[in-house]
């Protein structure tokens, strides 16, 4: 019988663990998702996280609060949202490369900020992280127990999001229309909906989504800034969306998978398994997933900039 | 006024050249970024002094720069003859890696050869296994229909892990080091300038060049690639078979990409050290994205390139400024170049400026 016991209790611990490595990837796949179902592709989901990160660590080291620290990574995020929302909706910039410069950008500003600040260029100092929310006489509870235990704010924070982000792209009139800019947006443009104006909005409100995610690697895991310490989960979230279909709940499900199959990786480390191979899954795992599943077709005009005619 | 509206047409005329358009978006990006440099307190004609004495001061000095744009120009021109046929291959970091372990090995591994044989075959192991490795991709993006962006940079994950593990296990040379062995020195490329990075690999970046631009312009196989770039649709209902010039883009974009690992690996290391790479691959894409996926173009902005990378070497020596700067210049001048829109706007006011005059 204790032999069973063990077992709950290590897909406890596995599930836990899955979600710490869920959160920030689900953040970023919900601002792909919004940003995708307008019509634009967020190849700089890397770096806004980035941003975030950074963001929070500055805030958060200049005035002792975790809290002001999220709403200094939030606006971060949405500022250099802002400049790709900018270049590729106003200035008709290639989606693609407008995110990799947007990544550039990131990855060289906080290194260099990195450096005026700390004097360091590796990593910041440490700094004041978000509490864990910790719920007493919850640890017997089998499985969601090691889960309950000590719940970071930030998972609240990711259901909320997921919740109203699907309840506004389902069940809401401007939701709606937001969709059906992502599939062809002659047709809401020729209903007099304003595409530009709602592209750009929902490309900001995906960048304050997506630096969620950073601000929870930085402050919310080990409260400190290191250096490119997003390490491609911008780029995951971005393959994460297709594997979810470009839906909130397939999304936060593909993510919850993901996080609980990486985190399972590290019981392999412990079987001696070569840690590159380890490292390596995720992407495999990825790989194989979109070639096995064959995801659904997600917007069909996402990557494609929107020219109205004679322009 | 006869006069100003001839100007007036000159100026709107050269704001639409792909060269102007360029050249033009370097010197923003460096004004721009000499504005954040000011505002950061340091002083950009200092920054820009070191850089430039860093990347020609001296032969030795522009022999480095050469070396260094050497694999820029390898990845850059798979970027563009990928770009050419509509994909985007941001995986020339990943088949740099993969093509620089075949080097590697062939160059360690098969013996006895001259040096005029074992120097091209260690070329044709990385060509293909760089090849292969992208076709991987190709393979993937048909069969999931999905954005070969996401694919490849997973892929570059895979193989960078994957070359550090065969690195560090499998073909591990004795000692502390983590790397493979030595490569034969018959398989060593022969350096143009003493104690520098130029070696004879800059002679066949200029071949590479000047054979994508030949495939490009005047062959079938060169016309099909452009057509299935400009419209998918058209080309595969004009009777190309899309998915087989697709798979054939990528072997020949992943080739050049495991010609750059190729060429570090022979040229600069002597061996296959894990993470060499310094982000030759992604640079790649700002090189083409530079030269306007024009293959000549693409040689100019990798030199361009490798001036900025080997002078970032001496400003982190001479001045206080963060090497990481030149990171920031780096993205500033893809996204001008990307937005032609905001060059031709700041063309636009410059020409009014002297119309006022």
């Amino acid at each position: 019988m204790s032999g069973g016991q063990t077992i709950v209790a290590q897909i406890g611990i596995i599930l836990s663990g899955g979600i710490r490595i869920m959160i920030p990837i689900a953040f970023g796949a919900l601002g792909c998702t919004l940003s995708e179902r307008v019509g634009v592709i967020n190849i700089g989901a890397e770096g806004i996280m980035l941003a975030g990160a950074f963001g929070a660590v500055v805030g958060s080291y200049y005035t002792g609060n975790a809290w002001i620290g999220v709403l200094f990574g939030l606006l971060s995020g949405v500022l250099l949202a802002s400049v790709h929302a900018f270049l590729t909706v106003k200035l008709k910039t290639g989606q693609i490369i407008s995110g990799l410069g947007v990544n550039m950008l990131a990855s060289g500003v906080t290194t260099v900020l990195l450096q005026s600040i700390w004097n360091n260029r590796g990593k910041s100092d440490l700094v004041t992280g978000l509490q864990n929310i910790r719920i007493k006489g919850v640890e017997n509870i089998p499985i969601i127990g090691a889960v309950l235990r000590s719940i970071s704010p930030m998972l609240i924070i990711l259901l909320i999001v997921a919740i109203v982000l699907w309840f506004w792209l389902y069940k809401t009139v401007p939701g709606l229309r937001a969709r059906s800019i992502g599939e062809n947006p002659r047709s809401p443009d020729s209903v007099g909906i304003n595409v530009p104006r709602t592209q750009i909005l929902c490309v900001i409100v995906s960048g304050a989504i997506t630096a969620f995610g950073g601000i929870y690697l930085s402050i919310g895991d080990v409260s400190l800034f290191s250096r490119d310490m997003v390490a491609g989960r911008g780029f995951i979230a971005l393959a994460v969306t297709i594997l979810g279909g470009w839906k909130p709940a397939g999304v936060l499900g593909a993510c919850l998978a993901f996080g609980i199959a990486q985190g399972m990786q590290f019981r392999l480390q412990e079987f001696s398994v070569p840690v590159q191979l380890v490292q390596m899954l995720p992407y495999v795992m990825t790989l194989l997933l979109m070639f096995f599943l064959r995801s659904s077709h997600g917007p069909a005009a996402s990557g494609e900039n929107f020219h109205r005619e004679g322009e | 006024m006869n006069f100003k509206s001839v100007k007036k047409l000159s100026f709107s005329k050269l704001a639409q050249s792909p060269i102007v358009i360029s050249l033009f978006s370097l010197i923003l990006s460096l004004v721009v970024s000499g504005i954040i440099m000011a505002f950061a307190g340091f002083s950009p004609l200092e920054a820009y002094g070191a850089m430039f004495v860093g990347a020609f001061g001296g032969l030795s000095n522009f022999a480095d720069t050469l070396g260094i744009a050497t694999p820029l120009i390898f990845t850059g021109l798979a970027v563009t003859i990928a770009m050419r046929g509509g994909i985007l291959n941001v995986g020339c970091e990943g088949q740099l890696y993969i093509g620089g372990m075949a080097a590697a090995l062939t160059g360690a591994y098969v013996k006895g050869l001259p040096a005029i044989i074992h120097i091209p075959i260690c070329f044709l192991a990385a060509m293909l296994a760089g090849g292969l490795w992208a076709v991987l991709a190709g393979v993937i993006k048909i069969r999931a229909n999905a954005n070969e962006v996401i694919i490849t940079i997973m892929l570059n994950y895979i193989a960078i892990y994957l070359t550090d593990y065969l690195a560090s296990y499998v073909f591990k040379a004795d000692g502390m080091v983590v790397k493979t062995n030595e490569i034969m020195h018959s398989a060593v490329l022969p350096q143009l300038y003493p104690h520098s990075r130029l070696t004879i690999g800059l002679l066949f970046a200029l071949l590479a060049m000047v054979f994508i631009a030949w495939i490009l312009k005047s062959t079938i196989l060169g016309y099909n690639i452009r057509a299935l770039g400009q419209n998918p649709y058209a080309a595969e209902a004009g009777g190309i078979r899309k998915n087989r010039m697709i798979l054939f883009t990528f072997l020949l974009s992943g080739a050049l990409a495991g010609m750059a690992g190729a060429i570090e690996v022979q040229g600069v290391h002597t061996y296959f050290i894990s993470n060499f790479s310094n982000g030759y691959g992604w640079d790649g894409l700002a090189t083409s994205v530079l030269g306007q996926y024009n293959p000549f173009g693409t040689v100019l902005a990798s030199l361009f390139y490798g001036a900025m990378r080997n002078g970032a070497t001496m400003m982190d020596r001479m001045t206080k400024m963060p090497p990481d700067f030149v990171v920031i210049m780096q993205a500033l001048a893809i996204i001008f170049i990307a937005t032609p829109s905001i060059i031709r706007k700041v063309m636009s006011i410059f020409a009014k400026r002297r119309g006022q005059i």
